[in-house]
């Protein structure tokens, strides 16, 4: 059996809810942790000359500031509770990112937290839990 | 963010405070003196930017046989690449073969979509309504064979601009002609180190120019003109108010540019893309509503082409404008391009060429032909007086009421997008002559805005000539420099060319 599970956080109260159930997991399975936060941003947007000449300095900017907001307080969070993880923030579509990067680590299981949009909206703009449930090839769980 | 409002506010202030006695001195008829004041100076850069030669009784400008030998030359050298590669470039901008380690940073659509944002824009509507004004139905055919070939062009120069562009200390890169004129002729030879240096100082000189006149003064002329028309005509409220477009507009464009304000960027860059779609659909649309007509424009658009009766100069009057407008409108080897295509992140330069095929492909065998189309399947050009986007206007008009409208809203847009484009090209080619600073850059937005009222204010005669002029000027040490550097770009092609055909490029999924 697999010895990652991945984590899918986005600052919300259902992702953290997704990370304290996955905590235990990990811990009763003495499996390791890997939380990835996912920005959202599509190859296919128009912008202005100036935006693309900042972008690449933008980009790391928007990983630094995903690192050291949301990564690294729950690393630590983690670390005292005695569960192994690891942290990585990925740019593209959230459920298109989660899926891939659970097939490049083998991951046993990816858990993520349900947003609690109401029907109407997950219908209309679709939901990451709901597209990742559709697209995975592996375990998901979602957390209420 | 707070400092920034501030100090956009402050130089808005100023610059309104500076234009605002102008507007005041003179209640009626200060476009008339704004254009008494110009008219000398533009007049005389457009005779030197145009000196022609005669043949067969037409007077040809040399900067057009100058663009049009260079993108033959190109298409010859580089064995057709403007059609050969087109299915690879379409793979390069679906991401075919992106680097999984660069997601997030400018992606070849991204690069691609921001100079096309440049480009489209009243060249495709106003430029090709003159074109077939004067030159008859016959010119379409001129212009696309034009866009064809500027696709080569336009492939060597963006593949350069990524080449020798430069990366800055804070991240961000620069790049374009000035930066391959300076760098790229010394790694050639150190003989050539100075005339790159040379030629890369006249380009950014001239990039300033276009910047302030084609990529500036014509859009709000021309996008001033068909508000002036849609509400009236010379009847209209606004018929001698240029002036207060142009300062409303540049007060816009100064938010933009000057305050960083990224919102209106931002709906713009949403909404143009959008408002292009709906030009070439409902051009699609009116030419399928007259889908009797199309055999007839067709054959008016050959026997136009190469036997025109009554156009000045026959068939090589013809040609003329129809690559004329071609280039005014995909700006191949004007070398603007390739300062925008340089954003994009890459190790492999000479896939941003690949890519930027598209550009007057979409530009002007596309957008232009379906103006073309339109005008010449409506029977709107002749005899009408109507110039420029008027003329296109009422060919749409012609056919859908209500159209000149949305017409109005784009062109106001699209003219919006252009000078947001151009103000950082032109800012770029500022920026190497006179260095970063912040003193620089926003004395140079500033001008930027003041030639926005200019534009506004002037007659079109003396505003296309003189943007004519500036935007072509920047062909000639750009295409020198390019004529240097085709063996550097041939190395790039070939090389990425036998990876591709052996499949060593695997699809990034």
């Amino acid at each position: 059996m697999s010895s990652t599970i991945i984590v899918g956080i986005d600052g919300s109260e259902g992702a953290l809810r997704a990370l304290d159930f996955a905590a235990s997991q990990a811990r009763s399975n003495k499996q390791r942790l890997l939380i990835c936060y996912v920005i959202e941003w599509s190859p296919y947007t128009f912008n202005t000359p100036s935006e693309n000449e900042q972008r690449h300095r933008r980009r790391e900017e928007e990983i630094e500031r995903a690192h050291n907001d949301l990564i690294e307080p729950q690393l630590t969070r983690l670390a005292q509770s005695g569960v192994e993880a690891e942290g990585q923030v990925r740019h593209g579509q959230a459920a298109s990112v989660l899926k891939d990067l659970g097939t490049e680590v083998d991951a046993a299981v990816i858990v993520i937290g349900r947003k609690g949009t109401s029907r109407l909206a997950s219908v209309m703009f679709g939901s990451v839990a709901g597209s990742l449930v559709q697209i995975a090839d592996r375990p998901v769980t979602v957390v209420p | 963010m707070n400092r920034f409002n501030q100090l956009t506010l402050r130089l808005l202030v100023l610059f309104i405070s500076l234009t605002m006695p102008l507007v005041a001195l003179a209640d009626v008829g200060l476009d008339e003196k704004i254009d008494n004041l110009i008219k000398p100076a533009a007049d005389s850069v457009a005779n030197l930017v145009f000196t022609s030669f005669n043949v067969a009784g037409v007077a040809i400008p040399f900067v057009l046989v100058w663009l049009i030998l260079a993108a033959v030359i190109f298409t010859i050298y580089f064995r057709f690449i403007n059609l050969r590669a087109m299915g690879l470039g379409f793979k390069l901008i679906r991401g075919d073969f992106d680097d999984p380690a660069s997601v997030g940073e400018v992606s070849h659509f991204q690069a691609l979509a921001t100079a096309l944002s440049g480009t489209v824009g009243l060249g495709n509507i106003a430029g090709v309504a003159i074109a077939v004004s004067l030159g008859g139905p016959g010119a379409t055919f001129w212009m696309i064979l034009a866009g064809l070939l500027g696709m080569s062009s336009k492939f060597v120069e963006c593949t350069l601009g990524v080449k020798y562009r430069q990366e800055n200390a804070d991240g961000s890169v620069s790049g374009g002609p000035m930066y391959y004129l300076s760098r790229g002729l010394a790694e050639r030879s150190p003989s050539l180190k100075s005339l790159g240096k040379v030629l890369a100082v006249i380009f950014a000189i001239c990039c300033i120019g276009g910047s302030f006149g084609g990529g500036n003064m014509f859009q709000a002329n021309q996008s001033f003109l068909q508000l002036v028309t849609v509400t009236g005509g010379e009847n209209s409220w606004l018929a001698d108010k240029g002036w207060l477009y142009g300062l409303i507009v540049a007060f816009i464009v100064g938010m933009v540019i000057i305050g960083g304000i990224r919102s209106i960027a931002k709906v713009t860059s949403k909404i143009v893309p959008f408002m292009a779609v709906i030009y070439v659909v409902t051009g699609l649309v009116i030419i399928l509503m007259n889908y009797s007509a199309i055999p007839s424009a067709v054959a008016a658009i050959f026997t136009g082409a190469f036997s025109p009766e009554g156009i000045a100069g026959g068939a090589i009057g013809v040609l003329f404008q129809g690559f004329k407008r071609a280039a005014f409108s995909n700006e191949a080897g004007i070398g603007s391009a390739a300062i925008a295509h340089a954003a994009v992140r890459t190790n492999e330069p000479v896939t941003e060429g690949l890519v930027a095929l598209y550009e007057p492909f979409i530009d002007t065998v596309v957008i232009c032909t379906i103006t073309a189309l339109v005008i010449v399947i409506t029977g709107t050009y002749g005899g009408s007086n109507a110039d420029g986007v008027a003329l296109t206007s009422a060919a749409f008009g012609s056919a859908i009421s209500w159209f000149p409208l949305v017409l109005t809203v784009a062109v106001v847009l699209f003219a919006f997008s252009t000078m947001i484009s151009w103000s950082y090209y032109g800012l770029k080619a500022w920026n190497y002559l006179f260095g970063e600073s912040s003193v620089v850059s926003n004395t140079y937005k500033v001008l930027f805005l003041a030639f926005v009222v200019i534009g506004s204010s002037m007659k079109l005669d003396s505003v296309i000539g003189f943007s004519d002029a500036m935007i072509f000027a920047m062909a000639f040490p750009n295409i020198i420099g390019l004529y240097f550097l085709l063996p550097v770009v041939k190395k790039e092609l070939n090389a990425y060319w036998k990876r591709y055909k052996s499949g060593e490029l695997t699809p990034a999924k």
